[in-house]
C-alpha cells in the first residue's frame, strides 16, 4: 500500500478543519454553538487547530436553559480562559422572564424546546450568520439528512425537503439579509470515532462523562440525576450509584448508565460493546418518532 | 475499535425501493452488528405495526416523516458503519427518475457506486442511467450486485446473463473497475457471508470487496495543487513573520524546499515549512488540510492556488463542462451565474450548450437545448477571471464546480471540466 493515505480518524480531522476554513473565509460573523458536550468540545478544539498559530476566531454561544449540571458551566468558563475566546450566553430564564416561552408543566416538564426561542434571539441580537454545531449524521434519522452547510430561513427553519445540493466539497453559504447558516464539521463522524479522537488528542472533557458517584434517580429506563429542578413522584426514590453520562443535556432529561468506566481508555472500550445507541437515554428524543425532525424544523441545533 | 490504520471508504448505492437497496443497506449494518438494540426495538414494532413477517430491514434507512410516510427516500441520507477492517459511509441516495440530482451528489465524494439489478428484470433503463452517472462522476469503482438471486433459484445462468447485458452497454462508459456480485439482500446471500446456495460463485462477497478494494489511487497522487482558503497572520509574540496559506492540498504531494508556482499570478517561490493539524511536517498529500509557509513575501489570497512550479493546471476563461441542473427553475439562457471552483469564486455565464444527453438512450440530443432539473448538458462557460482548472477525468477536486443563482442565492447546477 502507497504511504500517502490517511488513516480515517486524519481523514475526519482534515475534513473538519477544511470545514471550519471555509466557514471563516465565507460569513461575516461566524460562531460555535458551545453546550459543554463532547461533541461540541472537539469541534472547538478543531477550531484551534485550524487556525493554529492564530486564536480560534470564533466566540462560544452557550444556550444556558438554567437546569445546568453545574460542572458544564465550570468547564466552560475553564475552556473560555485558556482559548481567551468570547462567550455569548442565551438564558432561556431570561427568556421565560420576558414572556417570550413559558415554562412546561408538570412531572416530565423540560427547557429543551424553549431553547429554540432563545437560541434564535441570541443569533439574532448578536448578527450571528453562521452557528457551528458539534451535530453528527449518525445521532438520529433526521439528522442523517444533514448538509455540511445547512440554510435556515428568516424565521431559523430548516426545510429538510428543499436543502441546496451539496456536491464535492464545494460549500455554498449564500444566505439573504435575516438568514443564517448552521455548519457541522463533524458531520461524518460517529460517536466512536469522537470518542477515538478525544483518547487520541487527550482532549479535556467534563468529569461528567467519567464514571463517577451520584445521586440519581430511575425514571424513563435511566438514571436521571437529581438536582433542585427534578420533582420526584411519591413512588420515586434517590439512590446513589456509580454512573457515568454518554450524552450531556439539561440535567432534568440526561439519563447516566451504571458503569466503572472512569477513564478515556474504559470509556472507549465500554463504547465499542454498547448496544444501546447514545440517544437512548435522552427523553427529549423519545417523545415521538419525528420529535427531532420535528424540533430541527423549528430552529432546534 | 482500536485506532489504527484503517481508511475511509465512501460508497453510494444506486436503485429504487423496488430494488432492495434499502434492504440491503439494512442487511449490511445488521450483519455487520452496527445496529443498536434500541433501534432494532423501533423497527421490530413498526414491522409488526405494518403487519410484516420478522423484521423488515428496510425500515433501518427511514428518515423523515413524509418518507416514513410514503415508503420513498427524498433526499440523500448518510449511513455510518465500521468494521475491524474500514470505516464506512454510506451516501443512501434515491433511484427515481426525477433523483437524478440526489444520485450526483451521493456520487460525487464516492471512492465506489453500488449499483442494483433485480435478477428478474436484468438491466433495465435505470441500470443505465445508474451505471452512466457513475462513470459521468468518475466513481473509481463500480460495484453490480445482482440482486434477488433467491427468485430466481440462485441460477448462474441468469447471473451471467445479466453481465452479458451489462457489458454490452458499459463498454461505452469510462469506467476503470467494474465488478458484479450476485446476492440476495433479504436472506443475507453474499452480502456479508458466502451464499451456501451459490457455490458456483467464486469471487467475494460484498462486504469483504469493500473492505479490501485498493482506494489509495483514488486521489490524483501526482499533480500538485493546493487552493488558499484563508491566510494565517498571527500578528503575536512569537508568529510576528508567520504567514501561513491554509488551505486542504486538492491533489498530489507538497514538499519542504519544493519549487512552487502561485496562480494566477505566476509568481514562483519555495516552500519553507508546512504546519499540519499536529504540528510542522516535510511533506503534505492530499486531503491533508495544512498550512503552507513560502520563503518568499508574495501577495496571496482566498481563490489563489499554490501548484509545483512545473506541473501547472490551464488558467481558463472558456471551459468547456458537463453540466448537470439541479434546480427546478430551468437554466435562463446567456444568464449570469456565480461559480465556484476550489476556493475561488467568479461570475460567469453559459454561453452556448452544445448538445444534451438523453439519459434514457445515453445519445446526445443536439435539437433542445433547454437545461431543466435532471438534465445533463456540454455546455460553453465563460468567466470574468481564469479559473485554474485540471480536466475532472484527471482531477475531481480541481475538475468540479457548482453554478449559483445570485438571485436566489441557489445552487443550481453542478459542472465537471471537459
Amino acid at each position: 500500500m502507497s504511504r500517502y493515505y490517511l488513516n480515517y480518524l486524519d481523514e475526519l480531522e482534515s475534513e473538519a478543519i477544511y470545514v471550519l476554513r471555509e466557514v471563516w473565509a465565507q460569513f461575516q460573523n461566524p460562531v460555535i454553538l458551545f453546550s459543554g458536550g463532547k461533541d461540541s468540545i472537539v469541534v472547538t478544539h478543531l477550531a484551534r487547530k485550524a487556525f493554529y498559530p492564530c486564536k480560534i476566531p470564533f466566540a462560544l454561544m452557550h444556550v444556558d436553559t438554567g437546569h445546568n449540571f453545574p460542572e458544564t458551566i465550570q468547564f466552560r468558563d475553564d475552556l473560555i480562559k485558556t482559548l481567551e475566546a468570547r462567550l455569548i450566553v442565551g438564558s432561556v430564564q431570561e427568556s421565560i422572564d420576558q414572556g417570550r416561552v413559558a415554562e412546561e408543566k408538570g412531572k416530565n416538564a423540560t427547557r429543551n424546546a424553549l431553547q429554540i426561542t432563545t437560541l434564535l434571539d441570541a443569533i439574532e441580537g448578536n448578527k450571528v450568520d453562521c452557528a457551528i454545531g458539534g451535530g453528527r449524521r449518525d445521532e438520529e434519522k433526521a439528522r442523517a439528512k444533514e448538509r455540511f452547510f445547512s440554510h435556515r430561513d428568516d424565521f431559523g427553519q430548516w426545510d429538510p425537503k428543499n436543502q441546496r445540493p451539496e456536491l464535492w466539497n464545494l460549500f455554498n453559504g449564500k444566505y439573504f439579509e435575516g438568514e443564517h447558516f448552521r455548519v457541522f464539521p463533524i458531520s461524518n463522524w460517529t460517536e466512536m470515532d469522537v470518542w477515538n479522537y478525544i483518547r487520541r488528542e487527550n482532549i479535556d472533557i467534563p468529569s461528567l462523562y467519567l464514571a463517577h458517584e451520584r445521586e440519581v434517580v430511575w425514571r424513563n429506563n435511566s438514571w436521571i440525576p437529581h438536582s433542585e429542578f427534578l420533582v420526584l413522584d411519591k413512588d420515586e426514590k434517590v439512590v446513589r450509584k456509580k454512573v457515568r453520562f454518554r450524552t450531556l443535556g439539561d440535567i432534568t432529561i440526561t439519563g447516566g448508565i451504571e458503569s466503572d468506566a472512569d477513564t478515556i481508555d474504559k470509556i472507549v472500550h465500554e463504547v465499542s460493546a454498547m448496544r444501546l445507541t447514545e440517544r437512548g437515554n435522552r427523553s427529549d428524543d423519545k417523545r415521538s418518532e419525528t420529535a427531532m425532525e420535528d424540533r430541527k424544523k423549528q430552529g432546534y441545533f | 475499535m482500536e485506532i489504527n490504520s484503517n481508511q475511509l471508504l465512501r460508497f453510494t448505492t444506486a436503485g429504487s425501493v423496488d430494488d432492495g437497496k434499502s434492504t440491503l443497506i439494512g442487511r449490511l449494518l445488521y450483519d455487520s452488528k452496527s445496529i443498536f438494540e434500541d433501534q432494532m426495538t423501533a423497527i421490530e414494532n413498526t414491522s409488526k405495526k405494518k403487519g410484516h413477517e420478522g423484521i423488515d430491514l428496510a425500515l433501518f434507512t427511514d428518515g423523515l416523516r413524509d418518507e416514513r410516510e410514503q415508503g420513498i427516500t427524498i433526499d440523500v441520507a448518510y449511513r455510518y458503519f465500521t468494521t475491524p477492517k474500514r470505516k464506512f459511509i454510506i451516501a443512501d441516495t434515491p433511484g427515481h427518475i426525477q433523483y437524478t440530482r440526489n444520485m450526483v451528489t451521493g456520487a460525487s465524494t464516492a471512492n465506489a457506486a453500488i449499483i442494483l439489478v433485480d435478477a428478474r428484470h436484468g438491466v433495465i433503463e435505470q441500470t443505465k442511467r445508474h451505471a452512466f452517472i457513475a462513470s459521468l462522476l468518475h466513481i473509481p469503482h463500480v460495484i453490480v450486485c445482482i440482486n434477488k438471486m433467491d427468485l430466481v433459484d440462485f441460477s448462474e445462468e441468469t447471473y451471467n446473463s445479466i453481465i452479458k447485458q451489462f457489458e454490452e452497454f458499459s463498454s461505452k462508459l469510462l469506467v476503470q473497475d467494474i465488478r458484479f456480485i450476485p446476492i440476495s439482500a433479504l436472506l443475507g446471500d453474499n452480502v456479508v457471508n458466502r451464499s451456501e446456495n451459490m457455490s458456483w460463485y467464486q469471487g467475494a462477497p460484498l462486504l469483504h470487496t469493500l473492505e479490501t478494494m485498493h482506494i489509495s489511487s483514488d486521489i490524483n497522487k501526482v499533480d500538485a495543487r493546493f487552493p488558499v482558503q484563508t491566510v494565517l497572520r498571527p500578528q503575536r509574540e512569537g508568529f510576528i513573520d508567520y504567514r501561513g496559506y491554509a488551505g486542504r492540498v486538492a491533489s498530489g504531494v507538497f514538499r519542504v524546499g519544493d519549487e512552487v508556482a502561485i496562480m494566477p499570478s505566476g509568481f514562483h517561490s519555495v516552500i519553507k515549512s508546512i504546519d499540519g493539524p499536529s504540528g510542522p511536517l516535510t511533506e503534505a498529500f492530499a486531503p491533508m488540510s495544512v498550512s503552507i509557509n513560502l520563503e518568499d513575501d508574495i501577495d496571496i489570497s482566498r481563490g489563489d492556488m499554490i501548484v509545483r512550479a512545473n506541473n501547472q493546471p490551464e488558467a481558463a476563461q472558456d471551459i468547456e463542462v458537463m453540466l448537470c441542473w439541479l434546480h427546478n427553475d430551468p437554466a435562463k439562457p446567456r444568464a449570469k451565474y456565480t461559480i465556484k471552483h476550489t476556493s475561488n469564486e467568479q461570475k460567469a455565464m453559459i454561453k452556448e450548450v452544445i448538445y444534451k444527453i438523453d439519459i434514457n438512450t445515453l445519445g446526445r440530443k443536439t435539437d433542445d437545448f433547454s437545461m431543466h432539473m435532471n438534465d445533463i448538458c456540454k455546455v460553453k462557460i465563460r468567466t470574468t477571471k481564469p479559473l485554474m482548472v485540471d480536466s475532472y477525468r484527471e482531477n475531481r477536486n480541481t475538475g468540479s464546480l457548482i453554478l449559483i443563482d445570485d438571485a436566489t442565492n441557489e445552487t443550481v447546477a453542478a459542472g465537471m471540466v471537459i
